[in-house]
């Protein structure tokens, strides 16, 4: 599992590949929390892109959820995107698809909540 | 060992309504589309073969009651749910007066788990045995309050049968009714145990009210080893996963998803879905079995695994 953090002006793009399961989510907590606070790096607003993400579990979810739960306390937002056709059936079954606002692709996202942080991904 | 679910479902036993007959009719009779049948054994074999379960059928409303039996004439139960009521009036239809002995283990004393015990038939018939096992230290009281003023009428003292408590150590192994039996504590308010059985290289494991955490490893392995190679493991599957950890986190009950993770992680054969959320109707829940199958399918691993829900009434040898 790794991930890969971009900021386009105001939003964070973390990208996660590989599988997430009960034995690297604490991993995949410690490098996605730190993005959902007020720290250097820190941004309210995070878009989770999981173009390369072959497999979540149940741990790795309630990581997202965890995280979620973090950014609204912020008066932020954690959106995925791009879901693989595993990884979005998982949501599907697990519901998260009810809990969880999805995009498909990063573009989609930045286009519905931040203009400014699409205009800078699009000068790049 | 051939397990009977006598009742399955979560938290609080319900019944289908009025309304729910009419529509499972109504469907029946869309499905027929027109077709006459001459005999009953042709209605049945529509019933049976071409009707889907949550219309032919239902998952039925008692709460938690799984009898494992093991063929040497005592009697094994898990948890005396309301579905402990048909279970005993089936008892005493077969027995006929003859005394018999009864090994009731119970995952917790919360009522939906002993609310079926004043209604056990055979314990007020002189002779036969009731020994209750478990790990909590207030069975015995829990078991006494329910049965008195003012929540039944009839007194503890009345009961017939000879009526112990034993108290189980969590994670000590021992034989117990021709069973290697080991308990082990879950995750739930005021804590819950869930018992791995094995007889003849058989392996049973019942593990209700529990909930998980899966990102905490050191649990997760825990429960890998106590469903190890399980030829079945029923497991309380009553949210989705998404409410577990949301809306419904602590409240002690654990989702499809992870019964599978942890399933195919351990090897087991066979998963059963159990302790249904109270509110589904057999539609939902049959939904829940439908992409729970869908789940195994596309995170298969090599490792085949079987899945079904229980319904009152279901029986699974192993």
């Amino acid at each position: 599992m790794q991930v890969a953090v971009q900021r386009y002006a105001d939003v964070l793009v973390v990208a996660v590949d590989g599988r997430i399961d009960y034995v690297n989510a604490e991993e995949f907590k410690g490098a996605l929390m730190p993005h959902l606070t007020n720290g250097t790096t820190g941004s309210n607003q995070v878009v989770l892109d999981m173009s390369r993400l072959e497999y979540i579990s149940s741990a790795g979810l309630r990581v997202l959820m965890i995280a979620a739960r973090e950014a609204k306390a912020k008066q932020g937002k954690l959106i995925a995107v791009a879901l693989q056709p595993v990884v979005r059936e998982i949501f599907e079954i697990s519901k998260f698809t009810l809990v969880f606002q999805l995009f498909d692709s990063v573009q989609d996202a930045l286009k519905q909540i931040s203009p400014a942080a699409l205009a800078a991904m699009q000068a790049r | 060992m051939r397990i009977r679910f006598w009742g399955t479902r979560g938290s609080l036993p319900v019944s289908l309504t009025a309304a729910d007959i009419k529509q499972k009719i109504v469907e029946s009779l869309i499905a027929a589309g027109g077709r006459t049948f001459k005999t009953r054994q042709d209605a049945q074999s529509f019933v049976e073969g071409e009707l889907p379960f949550s219309i032919s059928h239902t998952y039925g409303g008692n709460s938690s009651c799984v009898e494992i039996d093991t063929g040497t004439g005592e009697y094994v139960l898990c948890d005396l749910g309301t579905g402990a009521r048909p279970f005993g009036l089936h008892v005493m239809s077969q027995k006929k007066g003859a005394a018999s002995t009864f090994h009731i283990f119970l995952s917790h004393l919360h009522w939906d788990h002993i609310m079926g015990f004043p209604f056990l038939v055979p314990a007020y018939v002189p002779g036969n045995r009731v020994i209750i096992y478990g790990c909590h230290d207030a069975i015995e009281q829990a078991f006494r309050r329910q049965h008195s003023s003012p929540c039944f009428p009839v007194d503890f003292a009345q009961l017939g049968a000879k009526v112990e408590f034993v108290k189980l150590k969590t994670g000590v192994r021992q034989r117990i009714a021709g069973l290697e039996v080991t308990p082990k504590l879950q995750m739930h308010g005021g804590d819950s145990y869930g018992y791995r059985f094995e007889r003849d290289g058989k392996v049973v494991v019942y593990s209700t009210d529990s909930e998980h955490k899966t990102d905490d490893k050191a649990s997760t392995r825990e429960f890998v080893e106590f469903f190890s190679k399980a030829d079945l493991v029923i497991f309380d599957a009553m949210y989705s996963l998404a409410d577990t950890v949301s809306v419904k986190e602590d409240w002690g009950h654990s989702s499809n998803i992870v019964g599978v993770e942890l399933c195919q992680l351990a090897k087991a054969k066979h998963l059963c879905l159990f302790h249904h959320e109270p509110v589904y109707s057999d539609a939902r829940i049959a939904a829940v079995l439908e992409e729970t199958l869908r789940l195994e399918q596309i995170t298969r691993e090599g490792h085949p695994l079987k899945i079904s829900s229980a319904y009152d009434g279901m029986e699974i040898v192993v």
